[in-house]
Protein backbone atom coordinates (compact mmCIF):
# COMPACT_ATOMS: atom_id res chain seq x y z
CA UNK A 1 0.00 0.00 0.00
CA UNK A 2 2.76 2.34 -0.84
CA UNK A 3 1.04 4.84 -3.33
CA UNK A 4 -0.49 2.71 -5.26
CA UNK A 5 -4.13 3.27 -5.85
CA UNK A 6 -5.53 1.55 -3.21
CA UNK A 7 -4.07 4.55 -0.72
CA UNK A 8 -5.34 6.93 -2.30
CA UNK A 9 -9.10 5.33 -2.69
CA UNK A 10 -8.69 4.24 1.21
CA UNK A 11 -7.97 7.81 1.38
CA UNK A 12 -10.88 9.11 -0.16
CA UNK A 13 -13.38 10.46 2.48
CA UNK A 14 -16.00 8.97 1.17
CA UNK A 15 -16.44 5.72 1.77
CA UNK A 16 -15.43 6.77 5.33
CA UNK A 17 -19.21 8.39 5.66
CA UNK A 18 -21.74 6.93 8.58
CA UNK A 19 -25.63 6.53 8.50
CA UNK A 20 -24.99 9.39 12.02
CA UNK A 21 -22.90 11.80 9.46
CA UNK A 22 -25.66 11.74 7.04
CA UNK A 23 -27.83 12.76 9.40
CA UNK A 24 -26.43 15.58 10.83
CA UNK A 25 -25.53 16.88 6.81
CA UNK A 26 -29.64 16.82 7.10
CA UNK A 27 -29.80 18.86 10.08
CA UNK A 28 -26.98 21.33 8.64
CA UNK A 29 -29.11 21.25 5.61
CA UNK A 30 -32.33 22.67 7.47
CA UNK A 31 -30.32 24.71 9.46
CA UNK A 32 -28.86 26.47 6.19
CA UNK A 33 -32.60 26.61 4.83
CA UNK A 34 -33.87 28.19 7.40
CA UNK A 35 -31.47 31.09 8.02
CA UNK A 36 -31.18 31.59 3.95
CA UNK A 37 -34.53 31.35 3.15
CA UNK A 38 -36.62 31.65 6.11
CA UNK A 39 -33.88 34.57 7.48
CA UNK A 40 -34.16 33.20 11.02
CA UNK A 41 -30.78 34.65 13.06
CA UNK A 42 -29.03 33.64 9.90
CA UNK A 43 -26.18 35.73 11.25
CA UNK A 44 -25.76 32.92 13.64
CA UNK A 45 -27.22 29.98 12.31
CA UNK A 46 -25.57 30.21 8.84
CA UNK A 47 -22.03 29.63 10.24
CA UNK A 48 -23.27 27.61 12.39
CA UNK A 49 -25.68 25.31 10.04
CA UNK A 50 -21.95 25.41 7.95
CA UNK A 51 -19.62 24.25 10.94
CA UNK A 52 -22.30 21.56 11.27
CA UNK A 53 -21.76 20.18 8.01
CA UNK A 54 -18.21 20.43 7.67
CA UNK A 55 -17.57 18.70 11.32
CA UNK A 56 -19.45 15.72 10.03
CA UNK A 57 -17.16 14.93 7.00
CA UNK A 58 -14.59 12.03 7.52
CA UNK A 59 -10.82 12.66 7.15
CA UNK A 60 -10.85 16.08 7.46
CA UNK A 61 -9.64 16.37 10.86
CA UNK A 62 -10.87 19.62 10.98
CA UNK A 63 -12.02 19.33 14.57
CA UNK A 64 -8.97 17.30 15.21
CA UNK A 65 -7.30 18.46 18.65
CA UNK A 66 -4.68 20.30 18.54
CA UNK A 67 -4.38 20.38 15.22
CA UNK A 68 -7.63 21.20 12.89
CA UNK A 69 -8.76 24.48 11.95
CA UNK A 70 -11.98 24.94 13.24
CA UNK A 71 -10.62 23.20 16.54
CA UNK A 72 -8.33 26.39 17.12
CA UNK A 73 -10.78 28.86 16.49
CA UNK A 74 -12.87 26.64 18.73
CA UNK A 75 -9.92 26.18 21.62
CA UNK A 76 -8.82 29.92 21.24
CA UNK A 77 -12.27 31.56 20.64
CA UNK A 78 -14.53 29.36 23.12
CA UNK A 79 -12.58 27.17 25.18
CA UNK A 80 -10.23 30.25 26.18
CA UNK A 81 -13.66 32.57 26.63
CA UNK A 82 -12.13 34.89 24.72
CA UNK A 83 -15.48 35.41 22.19
CA UNK A 84 -18.95 35.61 24.05
CA UNK A 85 -17.31 38.22 26.32
CA UNK A 86 -16.58 40.21 23.31
CA UNK A 87 -19.90 39.91 21.73
CA UNK A 88 -21.05 41.49 25.18
CA UNK A 89 -18.48 44.50 24.54
CA UNK A 90 -20.28 44.65 21.45
CA UNK A 91 -23.61 44.59 22.82
CA UNK A 92 -22.79 47.35 25.35
CA UNK A 93 -22.02 49.43 22.58
CA UNK A 94 -25.33 48.95 20.79
CA UNK A 95 -27.54 49.44 23.62
CA UNK A 96 -29.36 51.97 24.89
CA UNK A 97 -30.21 51.80 28.58
CA UNK A 98 -32.71 54.97 28.37
CA UNK A 99 -35.78 53.07 28.65
CA UNK A 100 -34.80 50.90 31.91
CA UNK A 101 -33.37 54.52 33.67
CA UNK A 102 -36.27 56.32 32.94
CA UNK A 103 -38.38 53.52 35.03
CA UNK A 104 -36.23 51.93 37.04
CA UNK A 105 -38.75 49.89 38.79
CA UNK A 106 -38.75 47.54 35.21
CA UNK A 107 -35.56 45.98 36.00
CA UNK A 108 -37.54 43.72 38.57
CA UNK A 109 -39.76 42.58 35.27
CA UNK A 110 -36.10 41.59 34.02
CA UNK A 111 -35.40 39.53 36.79
CA UNK A 112 -38.95 38.08 36.50
CA UNK A 113 -38.28 36.69 33.94
CA UNK A 114 -35.23 34.64 34.96
CA UNK A 115 -37.53 32.37 36.87
CA UNK A 116 -38.35 30.24 33.52
CA UNK A 117 -34.43 29.52 33.90
CA UNK A 118 -34.79 28.17 37.40
CA UNK A 119 -37.80 25.98 37.04
CA UNK A 120 -36.13 24.47 33.89
CA UNK A 121 -33.19 23.96 35.87
CA UNK A 122 -34.53 22.16 38.53
CA UNK A 123 -37.16 19.92 36.38
CA UNK A 124 -34.42 19.11 34.11
CA UNK A 125 -32.51 17.82 36.92
CA UNK A 126 -35.62 15.82 37.90
CA UNK A 127 -35.17 14.44 34.65
CA UNK A 128 -31.74 12.59 35.36
CA UNK A 129 -29.68 15.49 33.95
CA UNK A 130 -26.12 16.58 35.61
CA UNK A 131 -26.38 19.92 37.75
CA UNK A 132 -24.07 21.72 35.24
CA UNK A 133 -26.07 19.88 32.00
CA UNK A 134 -29.44 21.10 33.99
CA UNK A 135 -28.11 24.81 34.55
CA UNK A 136 -27.06 24.64 30.95
CA UNK A 137 -30.20 23.88 29.52
CA UNK A 138 -31.88 26.10 32.21
CA UNK A 139 -30.44 29.53 30.58
CA UNK A 140 -31.88 28.73 27.44
CA UNK A 141 -34.65 30.31 28.52
CA UNK A 142 -32.88 33.60 29.41
CA UNK A 143 -32.96 33.99 25.35
CA UNK A 144 -29.42 35.06 25.44
CA UNK A 145 -26.99 33.31 22.77
CA UNK A 146 -23.83 34.31 23.91
CA UNK A 147 -24.49 33.83 27.74
CA UNK A 148 -25.70 30.29 27.06
CA UNK A 149 -22.38 29.42 24.82
CA UNK A 150 -20.46 31.01 27.37
CA UNK A 151 -21.99 28.89 30.39
CA UNK A 152 -22.38 25.68 28.18
CA UNK A 153 -18.37 26.14 27.42
CA UNK A 154 -18.05 26.29 30.80
CA UNK A 155 -20.37 23.90 32.49
CA UNK A 156 -21.07 21.35 30.00
CA UNK A 157 -18.95 21.96 26.28
CA UNK A 158 -20.62 18.41 25.26
CA UNK A 159 -23.93 20.47 25.20
CA UNK A 160 -22.67 23.13 23.33
CA UNK A 161 -23.78 22.92 19.82
CA UNK A 162 -27.00 21.61 20.64
CA UNK A 163 -27.75 24.38 23.74
CA UNK A 164 -26.74 27.13 20.88
CA UNK A 165 -28.87 26.11 18.54
CA UNK A 166 -31.92 25.66 20.50
CA UNK A 167 -31.17 29.31 22.07
CA UNK A 168 -30.90 30.29 19.05
CA UNK A 169 -33.68 28.82 16.87
CA UNK A 170 -36.45 29.88 19.92
CA UNK A 171 -35.19 33.23 19.61
CA UNK A 172 -36.15 33.33 15.87
CA UNK A 173 -39.39 31.85 17.16
CA UNK A 174 -40.55 34.53 19.81
CA UNK A 175 -42.85 35.55 17.59
CA UNK A 176 -44.62 32.34 17.88
CA UNK A 177 -43.91 31.08 20.93
CA UNK A 178 -44.46 34.34 23.18
CA UNK A 179 -48.00 35.70 22.07
CA UNK A 180 -50.12 32.83 23.43
CA UNK A 181 -48.73 32.51 26.80
CA UNK A 182 -49.04 36.33 26.89
CA UNK A 183 -53.06 36.71 25.87
CA UNK A 184 -53.45 33.57 27.94
CA UNK A 185 -52.29 35.51 31.14
CA UNK A 186 -53.86 39.31 30.23
CA UNK A 187 -57.35 40.29 29.79
CA UNK A 188 -58.16 42.97 26.79
CA UNK A 189 -58.60 45.60 29.12
CA UNK A 190 -54.91 45.07 30.36
CA UNK A 191 -53.18 44.57 27.02
CA UNK A 192 -55.12 47.75 26.35
CA UNK A 193 -53.50 50.23 29.49
CA UNK A 194 -51.64 52.57 27.88
CA UNK A 195 -48.93 53.69 29.87
CA UNK A 196 -47.47 56.99 31.42
CA UNK A 197 -44.87 58.78 29.02
CA UNK A 198 -41.25 57.96 30.70
CA UNK A 199 -38.97 60.62 31.67
CA UNK A 200 -36.01 62.05 30.22
CA UNK A 201 -32.65 60.27 31.40
CA UNK A 202 -29.78 62.98 31.77
CA UNK A 203 -26.53 61.76 30.07
CA UNK A 204 -24.89 62.01 33.64
CA UNK A 205 -27.09 59.35 34.60
CA UNK A 206 -26.36 57.04 31.01
CA UNK A 207 -22.58 57.93 31.39
CA UNK A 208 -22.70 57.29 35.88
CA UNK A 209 -24.64 53.56 34.76
CA UNK A 210 -22.52 51.32 33.39
CA UNK A 211 -19.83 52.78 35.97
CA UNK A 212 -22.76 51.87 38.97
CA UNK A 213 -23.98 48.76 37.33
CA UNK A 214 -20.22 47.12 37.29
CA UNK A 215 -19.44 47.80 40.92
CA UNK A 216 -23.01 46.39 42.15
CA UNK A 217 -23.15 43.92 39.80
CA UNK A 218 -19.67 42.26 39.97
CA UNK A 219 -19.13 42.95 43.97
CA UNK A 220 -22.41 40.52 44.51
CA UNK A 221 -21.70 38.18 41.55
CA UNK A 222 -18.44 37.91 40.84
CA UNK A 223 -18.26 35.07 38.62
CA UNK A 224 -20.43 37.31 36.17
CA UNK A 225 -16.89 39.69 35.83
CA UNK A 226 -16.30 38.54 32.37
CA UNK A 227 -19.71 39.07 30.58
CA UNK A 228 -20.72 41.75 32.93
CA UNK A 229 -17.35 44.04 32.66
CA UNK A 230 -17.23 43.67 29.06
CA UNK A 231 -20.76 45.34 28.37
CA UNK A 232 -20.75 47.55 30.40
CA UNK A 233 -17.46 48.96 28.50
CA UNK A 234 -19.06 48.47 25.22
CA UNK A 235 -21.76 50.82 27.20
CA UNK A 236 -19.39 53.32 28.17
CA UNK A 237 -17.86 53.37 25.00
CA UNK A 238 -21.51 54.26 23.93
CA UNK A 239 -22.82 56.78 26.46
CA UNK A 240 -19.19 58.60 27.14
CA UNK A 241 -19.83 60.17 23.46
CA UNK A 242 -15.43 60.64 23.24
CA UNK A 243 -14.70 57.20 21.93
CA UNK A 244 -17.10 57.21 18.95
CA UNK A 245 -14.57 54.71 17.20
CA UNK A 246 -14.03 52.37 19.70
CA UNK A 247 -17.82 52.30 19.77
CA UNK A 248 -18.20 51.78 16.32
CA UNK A 249 -15.13 49.04 16.08
CA UNK A 250 -16.90 47.20 18.83
CA UNK A 251 -20.42 46.82 17.73
CA UNK A 252 -19.46 46.91 13.84
CA UNK A 253 -16.04 44.99 12.87
CA UNK A 254 -15.05 43.44 15.97
CA UNK A 255 -18.68 42.09 16.65
CA UNK A 256 -18.88 40.39 13.25
CA UNK A 257 -15.16 39.19 12.94
CA UNK A 258 -16.10 37.18 16.13
CA UNK A 259 -19.48 36.35 15.24
CA UNK A 260 -17.75 34.52 11.85
CA UNK A 261 -15.59 32.51 14.63
CA UNK A 262 -18.20 31.88 17.24
CA UNK A 263 -20.94 31.10 14.19
CA UNK A 264 -18.37 28.54 12.65
CA UNK A 265 -16.33 26.37 15.57
CA UNK A 266 -19.92 26.42 17.70
CA UNK A 267 -21.70 24.73 14.48
CA UNK A 268 -18.68 22.33 14.15
CA UNK A 269 -19.12 20.76 18.15
CA UNK A 270 -21.78 19.01 16.40
CA UNK A 271 -20.60 15.68 15.48
CA UNK A 272 -22.80 12.65 14.91
CA UNK A 273 -21.58 11.18 18.47
CA UNK A 274 -22.64 14.31 20.66
CA UNK A 275 -25.60 15.48 19.02
CA UNK A 276 -27.49 12.13 18.17
CA UNK A 277 -28.46 11.79 21.78
CA UNK A 278 -32.42 11.30 23.68
CA UNK A 279 -30.51 13.45 25.74
CA UNK A 280 -30.89 16.17 22.65
CA UNK A 281 -34.45 15.95 22.58
CA UNK A 282 -34.52 16.57 26.12
CA UNK A 283 -32.95 20.23 25.53
CA UNK A 284 -35.40 20.87 23.05
CA UNK A 285 -38.08 20.53 25.20
CA UNK A 286 -36.69 21.51 27.89
CA UNK A 287 -35.84 25.21 26.25
CA UNK A 288 -38.87 25.46 24.90
CA UNK A 289 -40.45 25.13 28.63
CA UNK A 290 -37.81 27.66 29.70
CA UNK A 291 -39.14 30.04 27.15
CA UNK A 292 -42.81 30.15 27.77
CA UNK A 293 -42.54 29.92 31.55
CA UNK A 294 -39.94 33.22 31.89
CA UNK A 295 -42.72 35.02 29.63
CA UNK A 296 -45.20 33.54 31.63
CA UNK A 297 -43.83 34.36 35.11
CA UNK A 298 -42.43 38.16 33.63
CA UNK A 299 -46.17 38.82 32.68
CA UNK A 300 -47.68 37.71 36.06
CA UNK A 301 -44.69 39.16 37.86
CA UNK A 302 -46.19 43.23 36.17
CA UNK A 303 -49.48 42.19 37.04
CA UNK A 304 -47.82 42.00 40.82
CA UNK A 305 -46.34 45.07 40.51
CA UNK A 306 -49.51 46.33 39.14
CA UNK A 307 -51.02 45.84 42.66
CA UNK A 308 -48.65 48.25 44.23
CA UNK A 309 -48.43 51.03 41.40
CA UNK A 310 -50.35 54.03 40.98
CA UNK A 311 -49.65 54.58 37.33
CA UNK A 312 -50.31 51.52 35.73
CA UNK A 313 -48.09 48.97 34.00
CA UNK A 314 -49.00 47.01 30.71
CA UNK A 315 -48.32 43.53 31.75
CA UNK A 316 -47.23 42.71 28.84
CA UNK A 317 -44.07 44.22 29.01
CA UNK A 318 -43.42 41.54 31.11
CA UNK A 319 -42.99 39.24 28.49
CA UNK A 320 -39.88 41.23 27.25
CA UNK A 321 -37.83 40.19 30.58
CA UNK A 322 -36.94 36.98 28.10
CA UNK A 323 -33.70 39.19 26.95
CA UNK A 324 -34.25 37.93 23.45
CA UNK A 325 -33.31 42.01 22.09
CA UNK A 326 -35.00 43.26 20.65
CA UNK A 327 -37.41 40.41 19.39
CA UNK A 328 -39.26 40.16 22.35
CA UNK A 329 -40.08 43.85 22.83
CA UNK A 330 -41.20 43.92 19.26
CA UNK A 331 -43.87 40.90 19.91
CA UNK A 332 -44.90 43.12 23.28
CA UNK A 333 -45.29 45.86 21.04
CA UNK A 334 -46.92 44.18 18.80
CA UNK A 335 -49.30 42.32 21.01
CA UNK A 336 -50.35 45.82 22.95
CA UNK A 337 -51.12 47.66 19.43
CA UNK A 338 -53.79 44.82 18.56
CA UNK A 339 -55.47 45.62 21.46
CA UNK A 340 -55.44 49.11 21.04
CA UNK A 341 -53.98 51.29 18.47
CA UNK A 342 -52.90 53.75 20.53
CA UNK A 343 -50.78 51.92 22.10
CA UNK A 344 -46.91 52.65 21.62
CA UNK A 345 -45.33 49.88 24.27
CA UNK A 346 -41.69 49.62 22.05
CA UNK A 347 -39.76 52.05 23.83
CA UNK A 348 -41.01 50.90 27.46
CA UNK A 349 -40.76 47.25 26.55
CA UNK A 350 -36.97 47.99 25.81
CA UNK A 351 -36.48 48.41 29.64
CA UNK A 352 -37.35 45.25 31.11
CA UNK A 353 -35.84 43.23 27.79
CA UNK A 354 -32.26 44.97 28.73
CA UNK A 355 -32.72 44.50 32.06
CA UNK A 356 -32.98 40.81 31.14
CA UNK A 357 -30.02 40.70 29.68
CA UNK A 358 -28.21 41.42 32.58
CA UNK A 359 -30.49 39.01 34.71
CA UNK A 360 -29.68 36.51 32.47
CA UNK A 361 -25.96 37.03 32.98
CA UNK A 362 -26.23 37.21 36.59
CA UNK A 363 -27.73 34.26 36.47
CA UNK A 364 -25.36 32.33 33.98
CA UNK A 365 -23.09 33.62 37.07
CA UNK A 366 -24.91 32.31 39.93
CA UNK A 367 -25.16 28.77 38.32
CA UNK A 368 -21.23 29.09 37.62
CA UNK A 369 -20.26 30.66 41.31
CA UNK A 370 -22.36 27.30 42.78
CA UNK A 371 -21.29 24.56 40.24
CA UNK A 372 -17.47 25.30 38.90
CA UNK B 1 -60.10 72.66 17.10
CA UNK B 2 -56.66 71.47 15.80
CA UNK B 3 -54.65 68.21 16.97
CA UNK B 4 -51.63 67.53 16.95
CA UNK B 5 -50.35 63.87 15.40
CA UNK B 6 -47.26 63.78 17.85
CA UNK B 7 -44.34 60.80 17.24
CA UNK B 8 -45.14 58.07 19.68
CA UNK B 9 -41.18 57.28 20.03
CA UNK B 10 -38.18 58.00 18.02
CA UNK B 11 -37.73 56.60 14.94
CA UNK B 12 -37.58 57.25 10.88
CA UNK B 13 -40.62 58.14 8.95
CA UNK B 14 -41.31 55.49 6.68
CA UNK B 15 -44.40 56.66 4.48
CA UNK B 16 -46.69 59.25 4.56
CA UNK B 17 -50.33 57.85 3.50
CA UNK B 18 -51.98 61.31 4.04
CA UNK B 19 -51.98 64.94 2.12
CA UNK B 20 -53.00 68.49 3.36
CA UNK B 21 -56.63 68.65 2.93
CA UNK B 22 -57.26 64.63 3.19
CA UNK B 23 -60.22 63.55 4.94
CA UNK B 24 -59.94 61.16 7.70
CA UNK B 25 -60.84 58.73 10.49
CA UNK B 26 -59.93 58.29 13.88
CA UNK B 27 -57.59 55.36 14.13
CA UNK B 28 -56.79 55.98 10.39
CA UNK B 29 -53.08 54.31 9.74
CA UNK B 30 -52.05 57.79 8.66
CA UNK B 31 -48.10 57.59 8.51
CA UNK B 32 -45.48 54.19 9.23
CA UNK B 33 -43.06 54.64 10.70
CA UNK B 34 -39.41 52.86 11.95
CA UNK B 35 -38.12 52.13 15.18
CA UNK B 36 -35.31 49.87 16.11
CA UNK B 37 -36.25 48.18 12.70
CA UNK B 38 -40.20 47.40 13.55
CA UNK B 39 -42.37 49.45 11.51
CA UNK B 40 -45.42 50.87 13.62
CA UNK B 41 -48.02 52.73 12.48
CA UNK B 42 -49.25 56.30 13.62
CA UNK B 43 -53.22 56.06 14.01
CA UNK B 44 -55.24 59.56 13.96
CA UNK B 45 -55.85 60.90 17.13
CA UNK B 46 -59.67 62.09 15.95
CA UNK B 47 -61.30 62.34 12.73
CA UNK B 48 -61.09 65.58 10.68
CA UNK B 49 -58.86 67.53 7.65
CA UNK B 50 -55.07 67.09 7.34
CA UNK B 51 -54.37 70.71 7.50
CA UNK B 52 -50.60 70.09 7.77
CA UNK B 53 -47.93 67.69 7.48
CA UNK B 54 -44.50 68.46 9.35
CA UNK B 55 -42.15 65.57 7.89
CA UNK B 56 -41.37 64.38 4.61
CA UNK B 57 -40.26 60.76 4.58
CA UNK B 58 -37.07 59.60 5.71
CA UNK B 59 -36.93 62.26 8.44
CA UNK B 60 -35.80 61.19 11.54
CA UNK B 61 -37.88 62.58 14.30
CA UNK B 62 -37.89 62.50 18.22
CA UNK B 63 -40.38 60.94 20.43
CA UNK B 64 -43.29 64.00 20.85
CA UNK B 65 -42.35 65.54 17.60
CA UNK B 66 -45.67 67.05 15.78
CA UNK B 67 -45.84 64.94 12.77
CA UNK B 68 -49.16 66.71 10.94
CA UNK B 69 -51.47 68.72 12.50
CA UNK B 70 -55.48 67.55 11.67
CA UNK B 71 -58.46 69.75 12.02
Amino acid sequence: MNGGPLDLLAQMGILAVTPGMVFMWVVAGLLLYLAIAKQFEPLLLLPIGFGILVANLPLTGLMEPGEGLIWRFYHYGLQWEVIPPVIFLGLGALTDFGPMLARPSLIFLGAGAQVGVYITFFVARLLGMTLPEAATTGIIGGADGPTTIYLATRLAPHMLGSCAVAAYSYMALVPIIQPPVMKLLTSQAERAIVMKKSRKVPKLERILFPIVATLVTVLVVPASAPLMVMFMLGNLFRESGVVERLSGAAQNELMNIVTIFLGLSVGATMNAATFLQPKVIFIFILGLLAFAVSTASGVLFAKFMNLFLKDKINPLIGAAGVSAVPMSARVVHQVGSEANKKNYLLMFAMGPNIAGVIGTILAAGVFLSMLK
Amino acid sequence: MAEEVLAPMVGKILKIKIKPGDAVQEDDEIIVMESMKLETSVHAPCSGVVKEIKVSEGDRVEEDDVLAVIE
